[in-house]
């Protein structure tokens, strides 16, 4: 694989065979010395348009962990600042020859559009509101995991998902592993037209009990600005994942971070079903074996890639 | 004495005798082979295939297997001029136009400066009498600076040679202002073209609200933006007997207000788009930047029901809104993108290929909606008859090309047809008597 983009081009054997080389890695983190030699000499280029401190340390953690070079490139304080598109900060740093850039920005398609601009391996760490696709493999590796498996899973995703790359990813991931996706939340805060993604749409947690898996959805303050609910007070009556809801054998995950007592109660995310610190750990394991399946196999820096300028 | 509405370069009038051609002009009920001769700028002479012998210095086509149409005439350009050249210009656009077989161009006034002074009016004509390869007419802003809160100077931009008011690329917001815009209408005339879209539903939205901007996770532009603005304005005409026309209809449902609004009598008029007739909004889903442009691409029910209406009767021309745009602008991510496609050298393949050839429309009745514009804009249809100034346009209907292989002749390359086989080329194109576009493979016998 050259790319991570997106999890629609991924086949359920691909996202198994991560995540079996996720567990593998595992094993690492429980070492004294936590690094191995597996990617010793490739550099990989964090490039970041939007504020991450999770997924971007994580993605460093992976990288180092494998011995390779790592160059962290935030937007705010740089060169865009100062006008340089896009294409131009790719085609300045590519100069550079990283053997993989690992991308967020807030514009859908960014990271496949960067793709075509460099010989770099492209990993997509956020694309606006399309796709999330490493958050999405570490939830299947945290579930896998924990139930053994996705098949015949009834998962809920809870929340904001008009806003949520999180969810889009997620929803397609948990679907090629056999699981069946229930979205709920606010209307307003559902898109028009999800459905045709094969999941059920609810406005209401009053069936959440037939869920295997509760995965909540960040609710950001700034979504009241716009109007999208009327006041987060009214959102956690009616949307709020708490014990009173939640029942003893679901699980209960969450991309993070929490706003406790707005889509979670404080009990519920220290209970035992939460896998929310698991998800964390698991990003770090699940990056490596992303980073390790697009830079592994192939020599260092010196394939050309098609369509790239000369 | 109000300006002519239309303006172009002083090229040479041309002496030419197209030989054999096909001619279909439906208006002049001509489909058969015929000889056209043209002498100084003017249809001479129509006979029966064969018959007419080359006059001296006349230019001889051989167009055996060719067809021989009207000119195009296209209500809605954007020709860029003044402010954005780099995306286009009076010349560029012209060209473009010429290439795909237009004889005449309404040009839209979101320039910058907006057009929206006489002065201006008359600097741009200038410009145009100078550098236009085809015939340009001007649409200055509805409102100043197209800020929808106060009226232009509409009598006075008649009197330069208006051919009437827009504030397209934007909505008239305000159903006040509109009102005031079509009361006014009544003392310098002027048809009133609408940009339909209500901005609190389009919001920040890039591509069509649905199942594909669900799942790419973009912000959606709502149907019912574009249709209740349709409705609004329909209802608004009605009430003040104003004369109004829809530009780049999208949605089933705007086509359905349209529809009820010529029902009832309303002097409304309305044109759709080729990327609207032909494509849908599963053309975003690799988030290509040329497939973005506003109204957006909707769905197949959306395009079938344009396709009807442009049967119908209920939309009444084909218009290319042409939006030329930068290359280091369209190549950015897609929500950060401009709004738009370039059309006027793929308009009459593009719906030859994708309807015509499929049986869905007629050949008949493309020529004719692809100058049908001409009319609602009180500019002269082209016609193929003796006495006329010769509009013409010479396809080849057969031949193959690939959109965008060897450039383009706007400056822009924005196409959202890129890299499409399409059927019918245009070869020749005869502008107000004067030569604007001849394809470099034709062959002359003299």
């Amino acid at each position: 694989m050259k790319h991570l983009v997106s999890v629609e081009d991924l086949t359920r054997a691909d996202i198994e065979r991560i995540c079996d080389r996720a567990a593998s890695f595992s094993e690492v983190a429980d070492r004294e010395i936590k690094k191995v030699p597996a990617l010793r000499g490739r550099t990989v280029l964090n490039l970041f348009y939007e504020a991450s401190t999770r997924t971007r340390s994580s993605f460093e953690l992976a990288a180092k962990r494998l011995s390779a070079d790592v160059v962290n490139f935030s937007a705010s304080g740089s060169s865009v600042e100062k006008g340089e598109s896009l294409k131009d900060t790719v085609l300045t740093l590519g100069a550079h020859k990283p053997d993989a850039i690992v991308i967020r920005t807030p514009w859908a398609g960014a990271a496949e559009l960067v793709a075509g601009w460099t010989p770099a391996s492209i990993i997509n760490a956020g694309d606006g509101k399309h796709e999330h696709p490493t958050q999405a493999l570490l939830d299947v590796h945290t579930l896998r995991q924990r139930l053994g498996g996705l098949d015949g899973l009834n998962i809920w995703i809870v929340g904001d998902v008009l806003h949520s790359r999180v969810a889009r990813s997620d929803i397609m991931a948990f679907q090629k592993m056999g699981a069946k996706v229930t979205l709920a939340g606010p209307p307003t805060l559902i898109p028009r037209g999800i459905e045709a993604m094969g999941c059920e749409v609810r406005y209401t947690l009053d069936d959440l009990g037939q869920a295997d898996v509760v995965y909540a959805l960040r609710m950001q303050n700034e979504r009241m600005d716009e109007s999208w609910i009327p006041s987060i007070r009214e959102y956690a009556h009616w949307y709020q994942v708490n014990g009173r809801r939640l029942g003893p054998k679901q699980v209960l995950m969450h991309p993070g971070p929490v706003n406790r007592g707005v889509e979670l109660s404080a009990e519920v995310v220290d209970s035992p079903q939460a896998v929310i610190t698991a998800q964390v750990a698991a990003g770090v394991v699940v990056r490596m074996a992303v980073l390790y399946e697009v830079l592994a196999h192939v020599p260092s820096a010196t394939r050309t890639p098609e369509g790239v300028p000369a | 004495m109000a300006a002519p509405l239309l303006v172009h370069n002083s090229a040479p009038a041309v002496d030419v005798l197209i030989r054999e051609a096909h001619v279909l002009d439906p208006r002049a009920g001509i489909d058969e082979a015929r000889d056209v001769l043209v002498r100084g700028g003017v249809v001479a002479e129509i006979g029966p295939a064969g018959s007419i012998a080359a006059p001296d210095q006349a230019e001889v086509v051989e167009a055996q297997g060719r067809h021989l149409f009207p000119a195009f005439v296209d209500p809605h350009v954007h020709l860029r001029t003044p402010g954005q050249e780099h995306k286009e210009d009076l010349e560029t656009g012209t060209r473009a136009g010429a290439a795909g077989g237009f004889c005449a161009l309404l040009a839209m006034p979101n320039t910058d400066p907006v057009l929206d002074s006489a002065p201006l009016l008359r600097s741009v004509r200038d410009a145009a009498a100078r550098d236009a390869r085809i015939p340009v007419g001007f649409m200055p802003a509805v409102t100043r600076g197209m800020n929808g809160m106060e009226l232009s100077e509409m009598a006075e931009l008649r009197e330069e040679g208006a051919a009437g008011f827009t504030d397209d690329g934007r909505p008239v917001v305000s159903a006040g202002m509109l009102r005031k815009a079509l009361q006014y209408q009544r003392l310098c005339g002027g048809v009133i073209a609408l940009h339909e879209e209500d901005p609190t539903l389009s919001g920040k939205g890039a591509m069509h609200e649905g199942d594909v901007s669900a799942q790419l996770g973009v912000t959606g532009i709502p149907s019912i933006s574009e249709s209740t603005m349709v409705a609004r304005d329909a209802l608004i005409a009605e009430y003040e007997a104003g004369r109004i026309h829809v530009q780049h209809l999208s949605a089933r449902e705007s086509v359905q207000a349209l529809a009820d609004a010529k029902a009832r009598g309303v002097p409304i008029t309305g044109e759709a788009s080729p990327h609207h007739l032909c494509l849908t909004h599963e053309a975003v889903r690799t988030l290509d930047t040329r497939m973005k442009m506003n109204p957006p691409l909707r769905t197949e029910e959306d395009r079938q029901a344009l396709i009807d209406g442009l049967r119908s009767g209920v939309i009444d021309c084909i218009a290319t809104d042409h939006a030329p745009h930068a290359r280091d602008e369209k190549e950015v991510p897609f929500e950060q993108a401009p709004m738009g496609t370039t059309g006027l050298e793929t308009s009459f393949a593009a719906i030859y290929t994708n309807l015509v050839l499929p049986g869905v429309l007629t050949l008949e009745l493309l020529v004719r909606r692809l100058s049908d514009g001409a009319a609602l804009f009180a500019l002269p249809t082209p016609r193929i008859a003796p006495g006329e100034p010769a509009n013409l346009t010479l396809v080849d209907l057969d031949r193959e090309w690939v959109v965008g292989d060897g450039g383009y002749e706007s400056r822009s390359a924005n196409c959202c047809f890129d890299g499409r086989t399409l059927h019918g080329k245009v070869l020749l194109t005869i502008a107000a008597g004067t030569l604007a576009f001849r394809a470099r493979q034709l062959e002359v016998v003299r």
